[in-house]
């Protein structure tokens, strides 16, 4: 191997240090570009990341003191968590600037290797334009993912192996360590805890279940019938249906919540008129169930019945006439026609609501606040779903450390559910044959 | 609900051989003619029981709607002393919520955070699609994946880090806070949606642009915008309504009062037990729908149409 070649100086000398390598093959301004970048980390960001990456691996060691009287502030365990993992990210970046810069040099030297001359800045910045232009539009996207999404993920994340929660660690005033897979233990551990989460998981798979269900059937029924050409007033039948889904869910949930109150609500009140006894809707735990599934049915039915509507008006109508040639009765054509079509069609919306009730929290947390509540569980209630107990646990209880042990369960199953449809869709399948 | 379900099963059998909408309704009686009078008779009854289910779900739908506008103009203030039909009927809530309570500043709060949630969302939504849809580049299928990982977190395992960053870049109790937050949690879902339809374009027309010497920022703004005014449409209006529904990163968000958005204030109106104000509560409740639903009732439009048209894409 002679170390004769341009590429393989030019990447040497950008490997010991950014830019040296486009000097070497005189595209100075480039060159230049990249030392800046390098000197610009070595100065002002290097020493940050290495304290705060030994901030994230120690989370702190002297907590907050009294000393006469006064507060002496100690290392706050949860802020250095949160620069370890921004300092990571950036450390991340420039790794990556790195290689760019050594592939550059690299690829510049082949070419003159072979004969060619550097780039000139200018050609340089027309190929950046017309290449990079797709990561130019997608830059925004990243930066603010990268804080508003994966740094508070890896944080929630990171948050389950530690002891993170009220009353004994809870910073400022004391400081949080790593655990390793204690949560996790305890989780299915002990009594109370694993109680808990047996009860609501349980609870949550049912009411995805039934909520979704219910809400297809029904929607599904009022599709076929508003669509059947024997039912008149279509228009009229269809705009009033629309109306639930239409009026903003959090008002309908909460006026649901006064109408379903126990003691003054309208509903016991026609009850008691009509001389029968009024029903506990909100009070115990099975009918507060109910009240969950009959809320989200009147919220929930309209939006399927328009999709179904707009399968049921695509289906060609040579296939029912022809079915009616060959003698088929009107249930046969609905089983043999317009069901296949329809659940085809709506299959991965099913899915989706699937997935969106199991994370209904706004349903759950207006109507009934999770309760009533189960003095057997650990802060929650006979209607919460794992994410109204995640809420309660974080903003009420403090417990971060559970929430998010829940929290990283709860994401692997509806992760994986969501990965499964998208995958499942042609849309998908097909991405890259759309050239 | 059993009544109703069974009763929906005997009108899918007798009308199913319409649900293809067939204006022309005699052709489906015909091969059988002599049978004609006998399922007229049962036809006939069976859409009876029809229109009684559609009446009785129609009384349902609108009556919890009736029943808060209806309070809204009671005199009484609590939950127990509100009727359906009261003896008289006054506009004095909604006046009260203008004196007893900032109602009107909620109102501009909430309107601010979300014509700039709109726009910022807009505009990140569109370049990101605009970029995934058109380009085929490194890391582009691993992005595409991410975003769609990305999506399916709690927003609660994000909502301790996202406090304590706001805090840190001092965005904490801001509506700029609240507004970026936001636009960060439409990106994904936006992306992939507008994506789909960039993607539904015929590529021969950048092509051809492209051939004419039309740089990317030239096809991106003078044939691809224009091209995708529905689905923009779309998502301007649902990050618009966004908004004014949520209510939890809000609450995390904005602490004091003067910042407060209408979801807020309201939820605190009626999350007492005893509710004695729930009156002036219906009232702000109607305040706030009105405009959502109308704006809702001409998005929906676009979102049956959009939707319908990813369901035939599988």
């Amino acid at each position: 191997m002679c170390m004769n070649s341009h590429s393989k100086k030019a990447g040497l000398l950008s490997v010991i240090f950014m830019g040296l390598g486009q000097l070497y093959n005189r595209q100075y301004i480039k060159g230049g570009f990249f030392a800046l970048i390098e000197l610009g980390y070595i100065i002002f960001l290097a020493p940050y990341t290495v304290n705060s990456i030994r901030g994230l691996v120690t989370l702190g060691s002297t907590p907050q003191k009294m000393v006469k009287g006064r507060i002496i502030q100690g290392d706050h365990s949860i802020f250095l968590m949160v620069f370890g993992i921004i300092s990571l990210i950036v450390l991340f970046m420039f790794i990556v600037f790195y290689i760019i810069n050594v592939r550059d040099a690299m690829r510049v030297g082949k070419n003159r290797d072979n004969g060619l001359d550097s780039n000139s800045v200018i050609i340089s910045l027309r190929n950046l334009s017309e290449k990079g232009f797709p990561y130019i539009l997608l830059t925004p996207a990243v930066v603010f993912t990268l804080f508003l999404t994966v740094v508070p993920l890896t944080f929630g994340v990171m948050i389950a192996f530690t002891n993170y929660s009220s009353p004994n660690h809870l910073p400022p005033r004391s400081l949080v360590d790593w655990v390793g897979f204690q949560n996790f233990i305890n989780l299915f551990k002990l009594p109370s805890l694993g109680k808990t989460f047996a009860g609501v998981a349980l609870w949550t798979i049912s009411w995805a279940i039934l909520s979704t269900l219910s809400t297809f059937l029904v929607g599904l029924v009022f599709a076929v019938i508003i669509n059947a050409n024997k039912i008149a007033l279509k228009k009229f039948w269809r705009s009033i249906f629309i109306l639930p889904w239409a009026v903003p869910g959090f008002i309908s949930i909460l006026v649901m919540r006064n109408m379903f109150n126990g003691q003054f609500g309208p509903i016991n009140k026609y009850l008691t008129a009509i001389g029968m006894a009024p029903v506990p809707w909100l009070a115990e735990p099975m009918w507060a169930r109910i009240t969950c599934l009959l809320v989200n049915l009147w919220l929930g039915f309209p939006y399927y019945m328009a999709m179904m509507s707009g399968v049921l008006t695509g289906i060609p109508r040579d296939l029912y006439e022809a079915a009616s040639i060959e003698g088929a009765s009107a249930f046969q054509k609905f089983r043999k026609i317009t069901l296949p079509l329809v659940l085809f069609a709506t299959a991965p919306l099913v899915i989706n609501g699937f997935a969106y009730n199991f994370n209904n929290f706004t349903l759950i947390y207006l109507l009934t606040s999770g309760n009533p509540t189960n003095n057997e569980y650990f802060y929650a209630g006979n209607t919460d779903i794992l994410l109204s107990w995640l809420y309660k646990l974080t903003l009420e209880q403090n417990q971060f450390h559970m929430a998010a042990v829940v929290s990283i369960i709860v994401f692997v199953f509806i992760a994986s559910i969501s990965a499964f449809n998208y995958m499942n869709t042609k849309s998908f399948r097909e991405e890259d044959m759309v050239q | 609900m059993k009544t109703s379900d069974t009763q929906g099963q005997a009108g899918i059998a007798a009308n199913a051989d319409g649900t293809g909408i067939a204006p022309d309704a005699g052709s489906n009686v015909s091969p059988a003619p002599k049978r004609k009078k006998h399922i007229d008779i049962r036809g006939r009854i069976v859409r009876f029981f029809i229109y009684i289910l559609l009446a009785v779900t129609a009384v349902t739908s609108i009556y919890p709607i009736l029943w808060i506008v209806m309070s809204s103009l009671n005199p009484g203030n609590a939950l127990y002393s509100s009727t359906l039909i009261p003896k008289r009927l006054t506009l004095v809530h909604y006046s009260e919520l203008f004196i007893k309570r900032d109602f009107g500043l909620w109102y501009m709060n909430t309107l601010k955070i979300a014509v700039l949630t709109m726009l910022l969302s807009v505009v990140l939504v569109i370049i990101t699609a605009y970029a995934l849809s058109q380009f085929r580049f490194k890391g582009r299928r691993f992005s595409l994946m991410t975003m769609l990982i990305l999506q399916a977190f709690p927003n609660f395992m994000s909502m301790i880090a996202i406090y304590l960053l706001l805090l840190q870049l001092n965005l904490l109790d801001s509506h700029y806070g609240l507004v970026l937050v936001y636009a960060g949690g439409a990106i994904p879902g936006g992306a992939w949606l507008v994506k789909g339809y960039f993607d539904g374009i015929p590529r021969s027309i950048p092509e051809a642009a492209k051939i004419d010497g039309a740089s990317s920022a030239t096809i991106f703004r003078k044939i691809m915008m224009p091209m995708s005014t529905p689905i923009l449409t779309f998502v301007a209006l649902s990050n618009f309504i966004a908004p004014w529904m949520d209510f939890i990163m809000a609450r995390l968000v904005l602490r004091s009062a003067a910042k407060k958005t209408l979801a807020i204030g309201l939820y605190e109106m009626v999350s007492g037990r005893m509710n004695t104000e729930f009156t002036m509560f219906a009232a702000g409740a109607v305040m706030v729908a009105v405009p959502i639903t109308v704006l809702f009732v001409f998005l929906q439009r676009f979102m049956i149409q959009g939707l319908a048209e990813g369901a035939s894409k599988t």
